[in-house]
């Protein structure tokens, strides 16, 4: 937070980054570590709302607490960095008072489906017009490497020294269990995929789910001997199996073992808005 | 059509429960999220089948948390919103009203009070969160709270909550309690046109100038919707005048003395008190909400008996009116507290009274409102 501009930003023109519209510039260098993976996120996520035509002024972005959490700050949009775990109740406020806004809700596992797991399914259930955009990093990054909801079982943490001996969450399966109408797992390492699947489904109505499996060499890699940034990504390519419409129950994520990506669900049911519309609203003659 | 059933204009058979979402309603407020507890339900239920004929929305969330922010999100969205809670759920929403807060949020947060701790008295009354109302989120800073006494007067002072809440850019409470909640009394809702509502400060700035937490000499920011252009950046975290975070203790000082500084600098239009019998009195009753019903009761009593007592209502408890009891202590004998706790707001006016005049407190822990007896023997006491 507190670091002063590096001599690169100093020398770099802020401007000239092909981003620059869309990235808060003043708040440059972020705080992300080097071979982190949220950065690649965020870049995906900007293209994708390019590429999606929408209205800039009409997209929201709400936020956790959280490494992830801090997109919220540095994307140029109406953007809202709320308390840990509340990005979701905070987005369904904002989403049911202005239709017109896309609202994306943009945080991490521990903070989506630990603190805020709670209004993540009931969101779901709900099938609130939420885009949340889940990056998965296995751990607490930025309080230094708790064990999460997320972690895999003997993964070391912080707060697991001897290893993790809870099951973790398989996202999509929760997802889809709660009720999200579009769930989609990518790793930072799928681009273009991850890119196309923003900008697919940031335009559809309804509680949609994208979680990014993400690198986190500081401190889950680190603390679990899986190399830099780079070794992770190589991870992600050997072992990474695009399987759309996969069951989700078998997308579970271990320490070793394929990670199943790509779209399980893309359905359409009555969202949140929809029903009060369709079968309220005509009960008190209200348009 | 769905305007004009906005504000129930005319005389009403109404309990406080309803009459403070008609408040709610006539002020403006679209957008209501709650969960479900005794004694504020019928709050809810009440919002649950009005909100929607007026063009608004209700929104049964799956906790209090949840609710808390949702209204945050909502008045940033565009729309007046509140949530209504009692007993734990005041306990739960305390992390958002910080939230609020610093985020210079309006909002309005109703608090029917029950007895506590804990579950404690769910059908009963208490008054025990005012404490919690002024210093339950972490950290520094000052709240608006108000207390009704009457049906009537919640539904005035729910209206007053959301003007309040657009003036200073703030959440507001309204602490109520069990008894006013759930007692029927006559309610009149003026018509429209006399009802005097505050529309939210937006700013005439244009995007690129505008600041989120940029203010001049009354500390009052302006406010802006999402969705309008400004591409705005708000943050929980210690903040600038961008809204950017800023961690140190520089920023923190100037954050932190602004948030207290926006109520303290502004309490003359925020500070509302009854005075009765108070140009004579030597015992001064002090009291808010139900007990001041009880606390009136006593005074007469003691009037009946030759014991010059009069009494301070206390409309707005929050921000306290230090100078008020100050210059009460110059010229009484003493003052006497009455209310349904322990002794709360009694440990503020004998901090205002600073040893000028006597301090009592009636104490009570609720379940029920207090005997006008036991008022009065303290009265007695006081007065010798
Ligand atoms: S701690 Fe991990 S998740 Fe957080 S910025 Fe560093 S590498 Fe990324």
């Amino acid at each position: 937070m507190n670091r002063s501009a590096s001599s690169t930003t100093d020398v770099v023109d802020k401007q000239s980054h092909p981003m620059s519209d869309l990235l808060r510039m003043d708040r440059m260098p972020h705080i992300w570590c080097s071979g982190c993976g949220l950065g690649t996120t965020l870049t995906c996520f900007i293209m994708a709302v390019r590429e999606s035509g929408i209205d800039e002024k009409k997209i929201a972005v709400v936020s956790g607490i959280g490494c992830s959490g801090r997109v919220a700050g540095y994307i140029n949009l109406d953007s809202f960095h709320t308390t840990h775990g509340r990005a979701i109740p905070f987005a369904t406020g904002l989403a049911l008072a202005n239709p017109e806004l896309r609202v994306v809700v943009y945080s991490g596992d521990g903070d989506l489906v630990a603190i805020g797991g709670n209004h993540f399914i009931h969101a779901a259930r709900r099938n609130m017009d939420i885009l949340v955009i889940c990056v998965n990093n296995f751990n607490y990054g930025m309080t230094g490497g708790q064990a999460g909801p997320t972690t895999p079982v003997s993964a070391r943490a912080t707060t697991a020294p001897y290893g993790n001996y809870e099951y973790p969450f398989n996202i999509p399966y929760l997802s889809i269990a709660s009720g999200a109408t579009y769930v989609a797992r990518w790793t930072a390492l799928h681009m273009r995929r991850l890119k196309n699947s923003i900008a697919e489904a940031l335009p559809k109505k309804g509680f949609r789910v994208i979680e990014i499996i993400c690198p986190c060499p500081t401190a889950f890699a680190r603390r679990n001997r899986l190399g830099t940034g780079l070794d992770l990504m190589k991870y992600y390519h050997d072992n990474s199996i695009i399987k759309h419409g996969a069951d989700p129950r078998e997308a579970d994520i271990g320490m070793t073992g394929k990670i199943i990506v790509g779209k399980f669900l893309d359905i359409e049911r009555p969202t949140f808005r929809d029903f009060l519309v369709e079968n309220v609203w005509p009960k008190i003659g209200r348009k | 059509m769905a305007e004009d059933r906005r504000v129930l204009t005319g005389e009403h058979f109404m309990s406080g429960d309803h009459a403070c979402a008609e408040g709610g309603l006539a002020a403006g407020c679209s957008f209501f999220a709650g969960y479900p507890i005794t004694p504020s339900t019928e709050i809810a239920e009440r919002m649950s089948e009005r909100l929607p004929e007026v063009g608004g929305m209700f929104i049964q969330m799956e906790d209090e948390l949840g609710s808390m922010n949702a209204i945050l999100g909502a008045a940033w969205g565009g729309w007046k919103s509140m949530t209504c809670t009692s007993g734990p759920g005041f306990s739960l929403m305390m992390e958002n009203l910080g939230l609020g807060i610093v985020l210079e949020t309006p909002t309005v947060l109703v608090n029917i009070q029950r007895g506590g701790p804990s579950t404690g008295l769910p059908t009963l009354p208490g008054q025990a969160d005012m404490m919690q109302a002024r210093w339950g989120s972490h950290g520094d800073y000052e709240i608006i709270a108000l207390a009704p006494n009457s049906p009537q007067e919640i539904f005035d002072l729910t209206v007053r909550a959301f003007n309040l809440a657009e003036e200073f850019r703030t959440p507001v409470l309204v602490m109520s309690d069990e008894c006013v909640g759930h007692m029927t009394e006559k309610v009149v809702i003026p018509p429209k046109d006399e009802l005097e509502i505050t529309p939210r400060r937006y700013t005439k700035k244009k995007p690129g100038e505008y600041l989120p937490f940029d203010f001049g000499e009354d500390e009052i920011p302006e406010m802006v919707t999402a969705g309008d252009g400004y591409r705005i950046h708000i943050t929980g975290l210690t903040h600038d005048r961008r809204g950017y975070p800023v961690i140190n203790a520089e920023a923190q000082d100037w954050m932190v003395r602004h948030l207290i500084n926006k109520i303290l600098k502004n309490k003359h239009r925020i500070i509302q008190l009854e005075e009765i019998n108070l140009s004579d009195a030597e015992v001064v009753l002090v009291s808010y909400g139900i007990s001041s019903r009880v606390a009136h009761r006593a005074m007469d009593l003691a009037r009946e008996d030759g014991i010059k007592a009069g009494m301070l209502r206390l409309i707005t408890v929050w921000p306290f009116c230090d100078e008020k009891i100050r210059e009460l202590a110059e010229r009484v004998k003493a003052f006497v507290t009455v209310e349904m706790n322990m002794g709360q707001v009694a440990l503020e006016v004998e901090r205002c009274a600073c040893g000028k005049a006597g301090t009592y407190l009636v104490p009570h822990a609720g379940g029920e409102v207090h005997n006008p007896d036991d008022i009065y023997q303290v009265i007695k006491e006081a007065a010798k």
